[in-house]
């Protein structure tokens, strides 16, 4: 409804709605920068305090966060890296191939994402270990090696921005599928294939039900399995929780602040057509 | 254009040296037609052998007296079934399932159609406003539980002082069922709602504005506008985020299990006396925890059948409601 104004009421209202949005990462800043005494005191704090070095370093005291930052990263880039790859060449094939049965398989792909795979942890598990990857990177990696959402995104992408008579004059002079792909697909949507890549990054970064499970806390954990270990201690230490809570989040802000615009403009395209 | 020609004209003479035309053309057809499903099977394969089959196998674990550690001890018939429908823990999980799905989503989705229509109303800098709502979606739901755990602690938590400063007396979070499902469903709204709303404002943008204007000049009140012509128009995407967060918020793990300060020192019970234990958790508890794989599977999969249900009802419903105008 374009046709009304926005006055000040509105803004101020939004303000407010922002407000609740950045506050629980301000507020997990704050505590983390705190000596957990300061915690005790009547009025909740509200300004930084000068234990946020001490805390982080406590953070790296109580688990190993260098190793589970490093896991995480390698979790994140191999899954964003591999839904890039499949997910344009599938997405791609999507869009602008001509096989049989390809809109239903398409629908397929799509039913999937309804699909409560979650559920399947317990036989997932007993595979895991049947084929020794209990505690090892690649029982988070592979079952995330390629997602419908990857596929649907970058079908997206191609439908868009592929023009055919491009792939149609490529395969007249004889070009097969794959450098088609290579030389006329692959390089019109490498800005989408991008946003996937970190949008994939983020998701594969946050993960926490599978890796909890199938990963070992003490020897493979990733950040967010750490985090829930340094819920366990004998007493609920916020300073420390938080503290890495804030380092837990801070490569995902930095994304966010970096593509916020591709992101939102992703997921609203997303919504219309899907 | 030149630079694609330049590049593809190597190819024949790369791939398929010295050969004929007709040798070319059987090599090209093959490729035309068998290269698009090698493409595309990466992902059925892996949904197939890491989603699909562990999903079904699921039904077939709950047949059976298995031990995670010990494996397969013999066919039991409906026998965990049976024990599942005399388990008061199950119902209870089952209720706090249900509970915990009904406020965190019913609210959500109404406060997301609400920021939807205040953001569609020509914002300066809607930039910057649609970044500001989705900001709690890319924050982990480790992180988020951390953080709400203490906002809703008891003695020094910041929504029990602001209670304080309006007279009511402190809540103990944990120990209250009601209270401690409105806590869970705040974590579960925050980081939601304003995905959610950008969702709806997509839609919203693409109703035609004739509409709009035409219902201005018969004097409809921008109230009555939103009714009957932006919530019908939008259905398709109000019935997809329907859908979405049934199956999102049936299957809440994260948040009820962090909100226990004692989950990780190996206690999933959800709160003390499993006041916010819901069935995924109560899953993990018995198939992680103690080992009992073939009753977690029955677990998961009557979650299975739920998850269905209230999907398929809700489809219904909201087709309905949202279909009168």
């Amino acid at each position: 409804m374009k046709n009304a104004k926005a006055g000040p009421l509105l803004y101020g209202f939004l303000v407010a709605v922002l407000a609740a949005s950045v506050f629980p990462l301000y507020y997990s800043f704050i505590v983390a920068s705190k000596d957990n005494s300061v915690l005790g005191e009547k009025v909740p704090p509200l300004v930084p305090g000068g234990n946020l070095f001490e805390n982080i370093a406590r953070v790296f005291d109580t688990v190993d966060f260098w190793l589970a930052m490093q896991n995480s990263f390698i979790v994140a880039a191999t899954v964003a890296i591999s839904n890039v790859v499949l997910g344009t060449l599938a997405g791609f094939a999507f869009a602008r191939l001509r096989f049989k049965g390809r809109d239903s398989l398409f629908l397929v792909v799509l039913g999937t994402a309804m699909v409560p795979t979650q559920l399947g942890v317990i036989p997932l598990y007993m595979l895991m270990s049947d084929l020794d990857w209990y505690g090892t990177l690649q029982a988070v990696i592979v079952p995330a090696l390629i997602g419908s959402f990857a596929v649907f995104w970058m079908r997206q992408a191609c439908e868009e921005t592929v023009p055919y008579e491009l792939i149609e004059a490529a395969r007249v002079d004889g070009c097969s599928v794959l450098r088609t792909f290579w030389h006329v697909g692959f390089p019109a949507v490498r800005p989408q294939a991008a946003v996937l890549g970190m949008f994939t990054f983020m998701t594969a970064w946050n993960d926490f039900f599978w890796p909890l499970i199938v990963l070992d806390p003490n020897d493979s954990p990733t950040v967010q399995v750490a985090l829930s270990t340094l819920a366990s201690g004998y007493y609920t230490d916020y300073s420390l929780m938080l503290a890495g809570a804030s380092l837990a989040v801070l490569p995902v802000i930095a994304i966010f602040v970096l593509l916020s615009r591709q992101i939102v403009g992703g997921i609203m395209q997303g919504a219309v057509k899907g | 254009m030149t630079a694609v020609r330049t590049r593809t004209e190597a190819a024949p003479a790369a791939s398929v040296p010295s050969s004929g035309e007709s040798k070319r053309f059987r090599l090209n057809s093959w490729d035309a037609k068998y290269t698009p499903y090698l493409i595309v099977a990466p992902f059925f394969v892996v949904f197939a052998i890491f989603g699909l089959y562990p999903l079904v196998y699921t039904a077939w674990v709950s047949l059976h007296d298995w031990q995670l550690i010990d494996g397969n001890q013999g066919f039991v018939g409906l026998d965990n079934y049976v024990h599942l429908f005399g388990d008061a823990n199950f119902w209870n999980a089952l209720f706090n399932t249900i509970s915990l799905f009904v406020l965190s989503t019913v609210p959500q989705l109404l406060a997301a159609l609400g920021l939807a229509a205040l953001l569609d109303r020509g914002l300066r800098g809607s930039a910057f406003w649609r970044a500001g709502v989705l900001l709690p979606n890319v924050i982990s739901v480790a992180a988020v539980a951390l953080v709400f755990a203490q906002f809703f602690g008891r003695d020094f938590g910041i929504v029990n002082f602001l209670l304080g400063l309006a007279g009511i007396d402190p809540v103990d979070w944990r120990a209250d069922t009601w209270a401690s499902h409105l806590a869970v469903s705040t974590m579960v709204m925050w980081r939601w709602t304003g995905y959610n709303a950008l969702l709806y404002l997509a839609a919203m943008q693409s109703v035609p504005k004739d509409m709009y204007e035409s219902a201005t000049l018969d004097g409809a009140s921008r109230w009555r506008m939103f009714w009957s012509i932006t919530v019908p128009s939008i259905r398709p995407t109000i019935l997809f985020t329907v859908v979405t967060s049934t199956i999102g918020g049936l299957q809440l793990f994260a948040e009820p299990a962090l909100f226990d300060p004692g989950f990780a020192a190996n206690n999933s019970t959800g709160g003390s006396d499993r006041q916010f234990q819901t069935l995924v958790l109560y899953m993990y508890e018995k198939g992680f925890r103690l080992f009992d794989a073939g009753y977690a599977a029955t677990v998961a999969w009557m979650l299975f059948l739920v998850v269905l249900l209230v999907a398929i009802v809700n489809f219904s419903l909201t087709r309905r409601i949202a279909g009168k105008g």
